[in-house]
């Protein structure tokens, strides 16, 4: 018997209209625990490096966490991977709501999708009975309104729906997977869900999740909840207001936007508006928000508000997620009341609330140095609210110019040429960051862009406070009750830590402490990514209920699996150094490995060397970021070595060839 | 006549506070597996969350004593503006629906303020406050437990005569094991 997890992964090959129940191997749960660890598992040994994203032989990997559908409080988090059609290396974007747990109570840790169906098609999994559906009324049709169609269609109110919309079906590089409140959105997972012609999962399912030991499990969740409860009645004194407090309640329900509004870059990643915020914004501001929003609302078993119903004059509600509030005002130089609105729209067209804004920008500001003219923009109208939804409409349909700006930033400036890649500059890997520039080069925040394979700070960043506190004594207060270390060097470090002086940023911390720091954050993110755990109440914050100490616990309490904090912390590794192998087969190197040249002002070539140098070998991974024989078979991944042999990737001293031209262009007709 | 003093709990529902997150529906269905938190799944719990957040319907309600038929018509509420789907507030596991049942058996099941409990799981759980506790003391009348036996036999001694009765009654207690 299998506790926590099901124990059944469905494949469904769309190719041949073929659907299995297949059981899995439980060594390889205790080996990858679920979620992205054994997605990537998946991942590593089905999907060969000359698979394209666009390839029928790419996955597309529903996975839920290990422990969705138990009663850990906040797990509901399912992780999708593919070949990202941006990227071209692996794509993993997590999703909150209500999918995960509902896939584990029918019966199934994992869908599975490979080939590609003929027609436009969705999935019906209901229980024992799974079915692959015409989905041909539904084309075009937005996500939120596909959900509400197939619940009603199918008569199952309590069904969860996980869907693309416009942008997926038109394989837009930035397209979604929208679900509930919340979506898969980066990497461009949704383009390859609309590629495989897979419209929706639909699941409802009634089984039963078991547990391995019931009562030491449900004690160690009565400790998480009054920790949520004192946590909410103690924020943390001396730090931005969305860091003070767990979840994300700046989204929803907190007004005050002075620090993103005037710490983030308007329009193109290009405008620090520094005393942007003032009183009659903020009453402005209120005002809209009041005026639009409905309840504060949660995913699944999450006593948290993160989420927002949202209904815009003369549009339909939908469900508001993440940072998507302010990306698009920002991006259009424009106010709540017109994010809020558009935000609407790309819900239903299903796109990705980092990449869509700054794509739009970027196209403006393509037009405004005379790289593109007038004429490539036909009707488009004068107003930058206007344009935006012009520009939103035409990429999500591959429209004239859309068709181009589809591809991101990155591919989009190549395809144009004349001088456009100097404007997709706010890139890593490819792919459109947050729109941050800022002063002086932080060395933590350093190594975690440019070593994050997950390519968005906030997935790796939060158990570390993100500057030095001033005064000794607020440091010393906030030490005292920092159990969640994993160990007490951490609380030196921060201690120690001056804003100003030698011990101040970018020589200190250390390029030794760097990497402790950057491995601690980046280890609970993976950790909270195998189990499904939301990382807003864990590993995006300082101080969350869930950490090192008490998830081994929570693992073999649950599972049954012999689990302490070491075996935790090399699963994480093993499956963490999975997912590099998967890029270095695709090709990444140290030259991949670097953030947005102008994200900070002042810069340290040598220092940063030093910094990536000192960090590679600290995770056991080459000069040109490969984990070596040694780390690979140390954590039992000699199946990687031979293949790296075998394909000799230790001797290509990052020469290796990347692929030139865009995965593949043009709409599918 | 006598009265005696009786604690009523409450379970309050404000709706207006409810996120939709279902825990209680999970923790519902742990607390009554067997043994005791070893498995969970909502789709076995005595109080089920009506949530439809594009028309923002958030109405946890509990399971009540099992229906043996179904009512002769149905009810369908809507209140400002917001129309509940059909038996949305009805609480009896009925033959007309699948809320409230074992999904496997189709066994019945009923909200029992979770026996044993401080307080209710459900309650415990939802610290948005949506479900909250209230118990109050109530004087209550004592019922005399002859009354509903009286009214019975009255209307028996009416359509038979009382002679008849008693020897009907006598006639079953020499006759029958069930009187020993």
């Amino acid at each position: 018997m299998r506790f926590a997890e099901t124990g059944y992964n469905l494949e469904i090959d769309l190719t041949r209209g073929n659907i299995e129940r297949v059981a899995t191997a439980p060594e390889d749960s205790a080996l990858y625990l679920g979620g992205l660890g054994t997605n990537a598992k998946i991942m590593w040994e089905r999907v060969p490096p000359e698979v394209d994203a666009f390839s029928p032989d790419n996955l597309l990997v529903f996975g839920t966490g290990l422990l969705c559908g138990t009663p850990a409080i906040g797990c509901n988090r399912t992780i999708v991977t593919t070949i990202s059609p941006q990227t071209q290396l692996l794509a993993f974007s997590m999703m909150g709501g209500f999918w995960a747990p509902e896939l584990k109570y029918a019966g199934y840790d994992k869908v599975i999708l490979r080939g590609k169906s003929p027609g436009l098609v969705y999935v019906w999994i209901k229980d024992d009975k799974v079915e692959i559906r015409d989905a041909s009324h539904l084309k075009g049709k937005g996500a939120v309104e596909t959900a509400k169609l197939l619940c009603e269609e199918l008569k199952e109110p309590k069904a969860q729906v996980a869907a693309i919309g416009m942008a997926g079906e038109n394989r837009v590089y930035f397209a979604s997977i929208e679900q509930s409140r919340s979506s898969a959105s980066r990497g461009g997972l949704g383009a390859v869900m609309g590629d495989k012609g897979v419209k929706a999962i639909v699941v409802r399912g009634t089984k039963d999740i078991h547990l391995a030991r019931p009562a030491e499990f449900m004690h160690l969740c009565d400790e998480v909840m009054d920790y949520i409860k004192f946590r909410g009645e103690n924020p943390i004194p001396g730090v931005i207001p969305i860091l003070a407090v767990l979840g994300s309640p700046q989204e929803m329900a907190i007004h005050d936007e002075k620090w993103h509004t005037e710490n983030f870059m308007w329009g193109n990643a290009r405008v620090r508006r520094k005393d942007f915020w003032s009183e009659e914004i903020a009453r402005e501001w209120t005002r809209t928000m009041e005026e639009m929003r409905g309840r504060l609302i949660s995913c699944y078993n999450c006593p948290m508000h993160c989420g927002a119903t949202i209904s815009p004059p003369g549009k339909p509600t939908y469900m508001m997620k993440c940072f998507s509030k302010l990306t698009y005002t920002m991006a259009a130089f424009s106010d709540l009341a017109f994010g809020l609105g558009i935000a609407q729209s790309a819900t239903e067209y299903g796109v990705d609330g980092y990449s869509a804004p700054q794509v739009m920008a970027f196209a403006l500001e393509l037009l405004e140095a005379g790289i593109l003219t007038e004429n490539d923009f036909p009707g488009m109208p004068e107003d930058s609210e206007g344009r935006f939804y012009w520009l939103l409409d035409h990429i999500v349909r591959r429209e004239g110019i859309g068709d181009i700006l589809a591809n991101g930033t990155y591919w989009a400036a190549g395809q144009i040429g004349k001088g456009a890649e100097k404007y997709a500059h706010n890139n890593i890997k490819k792919q459109e960051q947050l729109p941050l520039k800022l002063s002086m080069l932080n060395p933590v925040y350093f190594l975690m862009y440019c070593t994050g394979e997950k390519l968005n700070i906030t997935q790796i960043e939060g158990q570390f406070p993100q500057a030095a506190f001033p005064a000794r004594e607020d440091r010393e207060a906030f030490v005292k009750d920092w159990f969640q270390v994993p160990d007490e060097k951490f609380k030196q470090y921060f201690l120690d830590w001056e804003v100003r002086g030698e011990k101040s940023i970018p020589s200190y911390p250390t390029p030794e402490m760097c990497c402790d720091i950057v491995d601690w954050q980046e280890r609970m993110h993976y950790i909270d990514d195998a189990l499904g755990m939301c990382a807003g109440l864990s590993s995006f914050h300082l101080k969350a209920p869930y950490h090192i100490h008490n998830y081994p616990k929570f693992i073999s309490s649950g599972t049954g699996f012999d689990m302490d904090e070491a075996t935790l912390t090399k699963a994480a590794k093993r499956y963490r150094t999975l997912v590099r192998a998967i890029n270095t087969r695709r090709g990444m190197r140290r030259k991949d490995e670097k953030p947005p040249a102008d994200h900070w002002k002042k810069r340290f070539p040598e220092l940063e060397k030093e910094l990536l140098d000192t960090y590679y070998t600290f995770k056991g991974w080459n000069e040109q970021g490969i984990p070596t024989e040694e780390t690979l078979r140390d954590l039992g991944l000699d199946y990687v070595y031979e293949e790296f042999l075998k394909r000799g990737v230790y001797s290509d001293n990052g020469a290796a060839p990347s692929q030139a031209g865009p995965a593949m262009t043009g709409k599918e007709v | 006549m006598a009265t005696q003093k009786k604690i009523v709990r409450t379970i309050k529902i404000n709706a207006d506070l409810c996120n939709g997150c279902r825990a209680c529906e999970m923790i519902c269905s742990a607390f009554h597996a067997l043994p005791k938190y070893s498995s969970n799944n909502p789709a076995r719990a005595r109080i089920r969350v009506v949530r439809h957040p594009l028309e923002d319907i958030y109405m946890p309600v509990y399971a009540g004593e099992s229906a043996g038929a179904e009512c002769a018509g149905r009810d369908k509420y809507v209140i400002g503006g917001k129309e509940y789907e059909e038996c949305a507030f009805c609480r009896a596991p009925c033959p007309s629906r699948n809320e409230f049942r074992e999904p496997d058996s189709g066994i019945p099941v009923r909200c029992d303020m979770c026996e044993g409990e401080d307080k209710p799981l459900c309650v415990k759980w939802c610290i948005t406050d949506a479900l909250t506790l209230e118990e109050r003391e109530e004087e209550v009348e004592v019922v005399e437990q002859q009354e509903e036996l009286d009214i019975g036999l009255e209307s028996l001694v009416e359509k038979h005569g009382i002679q008849k009765l008693l020897d009907a009654v006598a006639r079953m207690s020499s006759s029958s094991k069930i009187f020993e």
